[in-house]
């Protein structure tokens, strides 16, 4: 060193905060920018207790397992018991979730009815009204009553094989929907009465009744003109669950699905999705607390959503007491959503595959989610319909082998008994010891 | 004609006989007697008949109506025609709120008061009211016309789309992006065809028109007050 260098004073390696990552700093100068808050589909993407915090614990000495393949694991399920002359009889758990024609195009939807009716269960439409490729291609139909009431019709009603009234979504409890001009093509337009190419937003709260006792009467009312035939379930977002379970029972519901924060939307702001509800995990015990308290577990279904995954997600929901699980996100997946064969046009708009959430724009590489003509050409409906069905058969076989290694016949059987938690989160919310102790938090008996 | 008597008979029964009825049905004149404030009375019919209710009605009366006319020698609870496809649904008294909700075509005449939200969502259908209507009134109504004989309540018009709403009276306030427009001559046809159709003796020119500046169609943070 040369002696009239002075020495360098140690420095500290660049620190970034924890309170204003790059993250963090990009939605600052986004929103600085624009002037308008952060728009993207796609469900929570913050770090969530989930059902990954689950685990079974299999047979033992005490616990016998079956034999893979050769005894039976049912997987049946039956919807709308309670009142419907005509109940869903679904041959596995897993439904397709509403998803809106408008946010998905026509062949995406005939792909999820290929699909689901090669696997044995059932699709169900969105906002924007029934659509042929959707009826033609599903052989079980559940048609959402929603509060834009686009497109709602009562010969479409009457094809439907139930419908399901929706009073929110894990994504957004409490907000309505919205389509952007640019994926308004003239059919969407004309389903949903509206001019071509401008922002359309969906209402929030149902335009003719407000409140369960009002429910109650939109209920009957639904009854009379499908002559009650077909079941009537009611969605609702992860909010307030053991109260909204029970005034949707009161209220007359067959069937209740319970949508938690992680659900998937086709377009919602940012900070709904990931602020307001509560993750899956955490709702479902006290939806199935209000169903046995009102003797009613079993007999109305509960059908759960946001963040379903693999077979394990689907025996995890069942074990902890629900009767069926539904998906959306990752049956677009299956589709080819975020597919990384599309990474170059990815990058073009900015992302990447697996963080491409801009659905909103229809623009989707992979075809899905556009009402662009020449987008639309990319996907086949028979292709993404075939590849669906084998990933619901894949979740399905995945559910029986965790229920078989329980020594259980039905996915059914399953009990939170079959279940410990990793964390204390998740044993808190999902009501299962800790692994390795007897004990979670709130348990009754115990003092903290 | 077939006589009705809902107390005796029950609800199910009577929409059961009333969904039998089909295209070229003889029984073509419904009359219904006790409806006692009953929810959901002749809900989705789809034919050409007439249904009678001597008496006045609890919600969603002719909810999901195509092809009927029906009569309601009464008033009404809330989401009467609510989603009307067809048809003509009349009442004698007044309405509670939501009248005519999302209603995708036909016609209803209210010949009392509207209450709240009346028209709310509309997509099609013609409303005519010969009293007031109250507030909120074609809030994010779509397309069709609605047509009010007396005063309109607070935020009439409120996030309208393409509807038109033509008031006689007085209208206590705006809804944001609703104003008043002008009334040109195909509009004094359209209000002469549906107020002959409604049985109101109300002059067309006497009317004012109201409809949506189209601001917020497509969004701008400047209009962000008016959200
Ligand atoms: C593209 C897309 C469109 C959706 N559209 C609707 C809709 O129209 N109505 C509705 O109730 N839920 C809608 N949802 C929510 C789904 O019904 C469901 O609640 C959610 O996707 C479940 O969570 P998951 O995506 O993690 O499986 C949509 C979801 C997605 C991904």
């Amino acid at each position: 060193m040369n002696k009239m260098e002075k020495p360098t004073m140690p420095r500290t390696t660049p620190r970034y905060s924890a309170t204003f990552s790059n993250d963090v700093n990009s939605d600052i100068r986004r929103a600085a920018a624009t002037g308008i808050y952060d728009i993207r589909g796609g469900g929570a993407k913050r770090k969530l207790p989930t059902f990954d915090d689950l685990l079974f614990l299999g047979a033992s000495i005490s616990r016998y397992p079956l034999e893979g393949y050769r005894e039976k694991c049912e997987t049946s399920i039956t919807i709308g018991t309670r009142y419907a002359k005509n109940p869903i009889e679904l041959d596995i758990p897993i439904t397709i979730a509403g998803m809106s024609f408008g946010a998905l195009s026509g062949p995406a939807k005939e792909a999820l009815g290929r699909g689901a009716s090669a696997a044995g269960t059932s699709t169900t439409t969105g906002d924007g009204g029934m659509t042929p490729e959707e009826r033609g291609h599903s052989t079980k139909l559940v048609y959402q009553y929603l509060p834009s009431r686009y497109g709602m019709n009562p010969d479409d009603l009457r094809k439907a094989d139930a419908i399901e009234i929706v009073v929110g979504q894990g994504a957004k409890p409490g907000g309505g929907g919205m389509l952007l001009g640019q994926k308004i093509s003239d059919r969407v337009a004309e389903m949903r009465n509206l001019p071509k190419g401008i922002d359309q937003r969906s209402a929030c709260r149902h335009p003719d009744w407000t409140g369960p006792d009002d429910l109650e009467i939109k209920i009957l009312e639904l009854r009379e003109i499908t002559g009650w035939r077909v079941p009537i379930y009611v969605k609702v977002a992860g909010a307030r669950p053991y109260y909204d379970t029970t005034l949707a029972i009161k209220a007359g519901a067959d069937a209740i699905v319970l949508d938690g924060m992680q659900g998937g939307t086709a377009a919602t702001q940012d900070v709904f999705i990931e602020h307001v509800g509560q993750p899956t995990l955490a709702i479902v015990r006290p939806a199935v607390q209000a169903l046995q308290d009102l003797g009613m577990h079993r007999e109305v279904q509960l059908i759960i959503s946001g963040g379903i995954r693999s077979g394990a997600d689907v025996a995890k929901a069942m074990a902890l007491g629900a009767d069926a699980v539904a998906i959306g996100s990752a049956a677009l997946i299956a589709l080819g959503d975020n597919d990384p064969v599309h990474e170059a046009e990815y990058n073009k708009l900015g992302t990447t595959a697996g963080a491409y959430d801009d659905w909103h724009e229809g623009m989707d590489p992979a075809g899905i989610t556009t009402q662009d003509p020449e987008l639309m050409k990319r996907f086949d409906p028979k292709e993404g319909g075939r590849k669906l069905r084998n990933y619901l058969k894949v979740m399905t076989l995945e559910a029986q082998t965790i229920a078989r290694a329980c020594g259980k016949n039905h996915l059914h059987n399953l009990e939170p008994e079959d279940l410990v938690a990793l964390t204390m989160e998740a044993a808190a919310m999902a009501q299962v010891p800790l692994a390795g102790t007897n004990w979670y938090p709130g348990k009754p008996g115990s003092s903290y | 004609m077939l006589k009705f008597d809902l107390q005796e008979m029950g609800l199910r029964k009577l929409n059961n006989a009333l969904h039998d009825q089909k295209e070229n049905t003889n029984q073509t004149i419904w009359e219904i007697i006790n409806p006692k404030g009953s929810h959901a009375i002749a809900v989705g019919i789809d034919a050409p008949i007439e249904v009678n209710i001597k008496g006045s009605t609890g919600y969603y009366c002719g909810g999901m109506n195509k092809q009927a006319i029906i009569n309601v020698k009464g008033s009404v609870g809330p989401g009467v025609a609510e989603n009307m496809m067809s048809g003509k649904v009349v009442v004698e008294g007044d309405a509670s709120q939501y009248a005519g909700a999302t209603g995708h075509g036909g016609l209803l005449v209210i010949k009392g008061n509207a209450s709240s939200r009346c028209g709310i969502s509309m997509k099609g259908i013609n409303i005519v009211v010969h009293g007031n209507i109250g507030h909120m009134s074609a809030f994010m109504a779509q397309s069709g016309n609605l047509v009010v004989c007396g005063d309109a309540g607070d935020a009439l018009g409120d996030s309208l789309y393409e509807a038109k709403l033509f008031v006689r009276g007085s209208v206590k306030s705006l809804g944001a992006d609703c104003e008043e427009k002008e009334m040109r001559p195909e509009h004094i046809e359209l209000l002469k065809y549906l107020l002959s159709e409604s049985e109101c003796d109300a002059k067309p020119e006497e009317f004012s028109r109201y409809g949506s500046a189209r601001t917020l169609y497509n969004f701008n943070i400047d209009n962000s007050d008016a959200y």
